[in-house]
């Protein structure tokens, strides 16, 4: 009964921390309607940065830090795809790959990098009310639930300001946001740079959380993002800024449950969760038109048997 | 208000598909100017249209809209005083976004009122958006909150009309903005069009392809042919004309029959 309790608080604490992840492909990608694949590289840049600045003593300011290395990977992946015409998927695969290098430099030219027993946000925060009862078990879920719903709630506000629809408007009629007297080369830079800067902040988090940063563990992210972003859709509708907002964080733990499930009681081995991912977002993207062709199928057939061709 | 000269365009140069869309073209409008467009298919037209809202920059020449050279000025800094509206009724507005989320984008042309970039869609905003959409007598006004993308054509080309409107531009482009309407709304539509343009005076440049309306509507009526103005009537002259005299005086101008097959298949 304790280990349930526990797995629950730990998939609970990865899902609001990587809910930050889906929360930025729900701006890049289904707000702007860019496949940002930055979010690989942005991740591991944020956690680099954040596991760097905290070992030399500064676990607050590394959040900042995290999201502002963010924003530079954002700004470059925009500026080749809105400045230099280089396709938007292959702008975030170069930035991508350059980040490999910057990210190896941000953690001192390793491949991964450790907090020993350094001051973190989470250990700060634990010693914030040393005397409540509960606290000291529940404080890294409480932190990170705050974190992520703050975004949530700031993200929210924005894309009711001019500037937020501007940029919804980007990616649902690029013609209408120039006719509106907006430079869409503006707000599409302005949406990568946030959404990098979110995905950062995951990685910022994630970094301090498990005191540790590795070369690999941004991989797929951009997959797994993808995926919290369409469970949560599909359990909390898609309609309205508001309620995208609220499915990417309902998505995000879902998926760590899911995670979690398969992790403990091995009804398929972890590693393959990965390549289950890729199917299930796969599908889910490939279902509008994997239902069209069904439809014509099933036409065809009925035309068939009424003799016609 | 509208001064063009001598403007020049060529698509794809030296290659097989080398285009001489706009050849030395040069055209004046007087403020409050209503002047429709007709001409053969590809006589340039929509080139035209295009080059002044600043879809490209033209090869030569110079395009000057009430006193500033706006030549090399890029399309969405145009738009701050350049309405457009477009045949496809999907192209001037936001499908995902709300009537009132629309509304604001357009309201954000707006010069006197200093917007900040975090600033919301105020109470005053919306009570003035529902002002506005009355005028459209489409109940839209009671369907703010809504999508866009659940309105019809023609109430999207009417919202379309009242966005390019909103701030009163210097300029409004429309390039055959009824035609992709059936008969009923595109009549709403024009009516519309005609009672917002005289309201606020607007200098008007409008496509057609239905020789009657180009007669009827406004204050002037130009033909096009092979990338030139080749017929500009108004006045006096236009009072007492009749399609069939435009016909004729289209052929005196340029040797041989209009060639569009969508005027000869419209009444």
């Amino acid at each position: 009964m304790g280990s349930i309790l526990l797995i629950s608080q730990t998939a609970l604490e990865l899902g609001f921390q990587y809910a930050l992840v889906a929360m930025a492909l729900f701006l890049s990608y289904r707000i702007l309607d860019i496949a940002d694949l930055t979010t690989d590289g942005s991740f591991v840049l944020g956690a680099a940065v954040s596991v760097t600045v905290t070992a030399a003593g500064h676990p607050v300011l590394a959040i900042p830090a995290a999201m502002l290395a963010g924003v530079c990977a954002g700004f470059v992946t925009a500026f080749l795809q809105t400045r230099m015409g280089v396709p938007s998927i292959l702008a975030g695969i170069i930035t991508n790959t350059g980040l490999y290098t910057v990210n190896l430099m941000a953690m001192g030219w390793k491949s991964s990098a450790s907090l020993m027993k350094k001051e973190t946000v989470f250990t700060l925060a634990k010693g914030l009310f040393p005397g409540v009862p509960f606290w000291g078990q529940w404080y890294e879920l409480i932190l990170s639930a705050a974190v992520t719903l703050l975004a949530g709630v700031l993200l929210y506000l924005f894309l009711g300001t001019r500037l937020g629809l501007s940029i919804r408007a980007t990616g649902d009629n690029r013609d209408m946001v120039r006719a509106s007297s907006v430079n869409p080369t503006f707000t599409i830079t302005v949406g990568l740079c946030l959404a990098n800067a979110l995905t950062a902040l995951s990685g910022g988090v994630v970094g301090q959380y498990q005191r540790t940063v590795d070369m690999g563990s941004g991989t797929g992210i951009v997959v797994i993002g993808l995926a919290c972003l369409i469970i949560g859709e599909t359990v909390v509708g898609r309609r309205g800024m508001g309620r995208g907002v609220i499915a990417v964080v309902v998505g995000s733990i879902i998926y760590r449950f899911i995670y979690a499930i398969v992790f403990y009681t091995k009804v398929v081995p972890v590693d393959c969760l990965k390549l289950l991912t890729a199917a299930v977002v796969a599908l889910a993207i490939a279902a509008p038109t994997i239902k069209a062709g069904a439809g014509l199928q099933k036409r065809k057939l009925a035309a068939g048997r009424k003799g016609g061709r | 208000m509208l001064r063009i000269e001598n403007i020049s365009k060529t698509f794809n140069p030296g290659t097989v598909n080398e285009k001489t869309a706009l050849n030395h073209l040069s055209l004046h409008l007087q403020p409050g100017d209503f002047a429709s467009i007709i001409g053969s298919n590809g006589a340039g037209k929509s080139t035209l249209l295009n080059a002044i809202a600043g879809g490209f920059t033209v090869d030569a020449g110079a395009i000057i809209l009430d006193g500033s050279d706006i030549t090399f000025t890029p399309d969405h800094r145009r738009s701050v005083v350049i309405g457009r509206l477009f045949q496809d009724p999907l192209r001037g507005t936001a499908p995902s976004m709300t009537i009132e989320e629309n509304l604001a984008l357009a309201y954000l042309r707006s010069t006197e009122e200093k917007t900040h970039p975090f600033s919301r869609i105020r109470r005053k905003d919306k009570e003035f958006f529902a002002e506005k959409l009355k005028l459209l007598g489409m109940g839209l006004e009671d369907r703010m909150r809504q999508p866009v993308g659940l309105l019809s054509g023609g109430q999207r080309q009417a919202l379309t009309l009242l966005m390019a409107t909103l701030v009163t531009p210097k300029l409004l482009l429309l390039d055959e903005h009824t035609a992709a309407l059936d008969p009923g709304t595109a009549e709403k539509v024009l009516e519309l069009t005609r009672t917002i343009v005289a309201e606020h005076r607007i200098t008007c440049l409008m496509v057609t392809h239905n020789m009657k309306q180009a007669l009827e509507l406004g204050s002037r009526t130009l033909m096009m042919a092979e990338g030139n103005i080749v017929l500009d009537v108004s006045g006096q002259e236009r009072a007492g004309m009749t399609v069939d005299d435009l016909l004729r005086r289209f052929r005196a101008g340029t040797g041989h029959d209009l060639d569009n097959d969508r005027i000869l298949l419209s009444d």
